[in-house]
């Protein structure tokens, strides 16, 4: 089976920080990716160098077969999708022209949204439980409002693989865990998939099937979460005393 | 389901509405007052009077020049505006205006031709407008960076502007003033300006879906399949050209720009699609009445038109700011 997205030889320095080196990375569709790392490793710019928004040092990025150079922006907008963590909207609109916004890359010559597409905006904003806040400003909304109109956003985009930048970010404990199983809902279906940076690697143990942990150094590890996720991997990522603590059916860290 | 956009046809069926009401007030206005019927009669048939003449060589050209500058500036304020995400931005912030007034300040103080002051002025607008990229332009789009560039750019022109002042002899004086203040009295050919009008308004329209996702921020606007760089400079240079030929044609007339974009957002919300049109009628149809007062308010002496904005526009816009602005800076 093709992967949706791979690397071959990839490596990213970000001033004295060495993201990534040499890294062959395959996400197949239905899989879930965690990406993890302490502060200032470069997770966000990885992830942003995988979309194609960044240029990489050298290596490849592929998508399917073909090269992410060669991939027209808007048909690459279809291909994947990304959930930002700090792209400040100025000027904003209202929440449902915002989350209308996710279709572009669907739209016709002239930029005119279909019914359909209305639909999708919908449905979006039903899914992340944001009806009734359509015709709000964005800017007078919560941040964890704000949090979940970017993921309708992205749901209504509807790309063949996720990109998320700290999805649980804002969100209260329950809401973490529904916005998260949504997404996961989602984007493991139909060829999809989803790659994710996160800071809690309690919620990484919990949805993402495999792992790419980096150091900020050059050192990566990669793998099946389960067997990525030991602590002794975990305590030399954060170089901090940490226990797995497993109770029937679930396993979670505890940093000491 | 109805596209949401639906909703706000009323409002553009309401600004042009505003727009012929604007463009009939100003033709029936000024030294000898006409009546509706008789301008409509005097609009398509020529009956060789005085007034005839009086609406076909004097208030007609001049009406119509001042609503394409007018819908040219407050395009181009709209643009800029996307541009920067700034709700603040308008092109004459950033010194374009200034460098087109050194050029023809200096062609005036040089003795040089009257033919002369329109390529000046878009010379200077021209070159300002290459100044600023190349100063701000290193790599990437920093709007912080590129306002600032401008807003120095424009202090400095100011100062070249007090400098060419002071060395001019006083009888040139009152003609450069007008033009610094900006002035309609001398755009008798409506036919450039709104030729202009029509390229800056067709190729704003087929920016406008594009516009409203480079307000949801570079990064994302590139994950939506947007080329953002190219966006940029495009949005630029023809932000910046619609100001040169706007300040070519009738001096240095400021928030019209400012002002246009504003009023409308604060009904229409922040879609392009809308705010275009809009921004060009609304901005026409202020120009039109400003300079239909500048006209009569003294008669016979005239004021220039670029006073009475400012005079309009600085409570106007301070009026706006408090009532809570519907885009607030991030």
């Amino acid at each position: 089976m093709t992967p949706l997205l791979s690397t071959q030889t990839l490596s990213l320095q970000i001033g004295a920080t060495q993201v990534c080196r040499e890294l062959d990375l395959e996400i197949a569709p239905g899989q879930c990716w965690g990406i993890l790392g302490p502060n200032g490793a470069g997770k966000t710019t990885l992830l942003h160098t995988l979309a194609g928004l960044h240029p990489g040092d050298a290596g490849r990025i592929l998508y399917g077969d073909r090269r992410l150079p060669d991939i027209h922006p808007r048909e690459l907008a279809k291909l994947r999708g990304v959930l930002f963590q700090n792209e400040p909207q100025s000027l904003p609109g209202t929440l449902f022209e915002s989350v209308l916004a996710g279709r572009h890359p669907h739209l016709g010559r002239l930029g005119w949204e279909t019914p359909l597409d209305l639909k999708l905006a919908r449905q979006a904003i039903q899914a992340t439980g944001l009806q009734g806040l359509e015709e709000r400003s964005v800017h007078t909304l919560s941040g964890g409002e704000r949090q979940r109109m970017e993921i309708a956003m992205l749901l209504a985009q509807a790309p063949g693989l996720g990109m998320l930048d700290e999805p649980s970010n804002h969100l209260d404990p329950d809401q973490q865990i529904l916005m998260l199983r949504l997404l996961k809902d989602r984007f493991t279906q139909y060829r999809r998939a989803l790659i994710m940076v996160l800071h809690d690697i309690n919620l990484a143990m919990r949805f993402c099937d495999h792992l790419l942990l980096l150091k900020g150094n050059g050192q990566q590890l990669m793998g099946p979460a389960g067997e990525i996720a030991t602590e002794e991997n975990i305590q030399w990522l954060y170089q901090h005393p940490v226990s797995l603590l497993k109770t029937e059916g679930t396993a979670c860290f505890y940093f000491l | 389901m109805r596209h949401p956009l639906r909703r706000k046809l009323p409002l553009l069926a309401l600004l042009l509405a505003v727009a012929f009401i604007s463009l009939g007030i100003s033709l029936m206005t000024g030294s000898v007052d006409i009546a509706p019927g008789e301008l409509w009669s005097l609009l398509w048939q020529n009956h060789g009077s005085t007034h005839y003449r009086i609406i076909h060589e004097l208030r007609l050209p001049r009406t119509l020049s001042g609503f394409a500058v007018g819908g040219v500036l407050a395009l181009a304020g709209l643009l800029m505006q996307a541009l920067l995400r700034n709700p603040l931005a308008d092109p004459y912030i950033l010194g374009v205006s200034g460098g087109a007034a050194v050029a023809v300040l200096g062609a005036m103080l040089l003795g040089l031709p009257f033919a002369w002051q329109a390529p000046m002025a878009f010379g200077g607008a021209l070159a300002s407008i290459l100044l600023l990229f190349g100063l701000a332009h290193s790599g990437n789009w920093d709007t912080n960076r590129l306002l600032l560039t401008g807003v120095v750019l424009a202090a400095g022109w100011s100062a070249l502007i007090s400098f060419v002042l002071s060395l001019s002899p006083p009888v040139q004086l009152p003609g450069m003033l007008f033009w610094l203040m900006g002035d309609l009295s001398d755009a008798l050919s409506p036919a450039l300006p709104l030729g202009v009008l029509a390229l800056g308004l067709l190729a704003s329209l087929w920016l406008a879906p594009t516009l409203n996702l480079a307000l949801l921020g570079p990064a994302r606007a590139a994950s939506l399949g947007v080329r953002i760089q190219r966006l940029h400079i495009f949005i630029y240079l023809l932000a910046s050209l619609l100001t040169a030929a706007a300040v070519s044609i009738a001096g240095a007339i400021g928030f019209i720009g400012l002002i246009s974009p504003h009023m409308l957002r604060l009904v229409a919300g922040n879609d392009h699609r809308i705010l275009v049109p809009g921004s060009v009628l609304l901005g026409g149809s202020l120009l039109v009445l400003a300079d239909t007062a500048a006209r009569t308010l003294i008669a016979p002496m005239q004021l220039p038109v670029g006073v009475l904005t400012a005079l309009l526009g600085v409570p106007l816009f301070l009026f706006l700011l408090n009532r809570g602005m519907p885009g607030r800076m991030p």
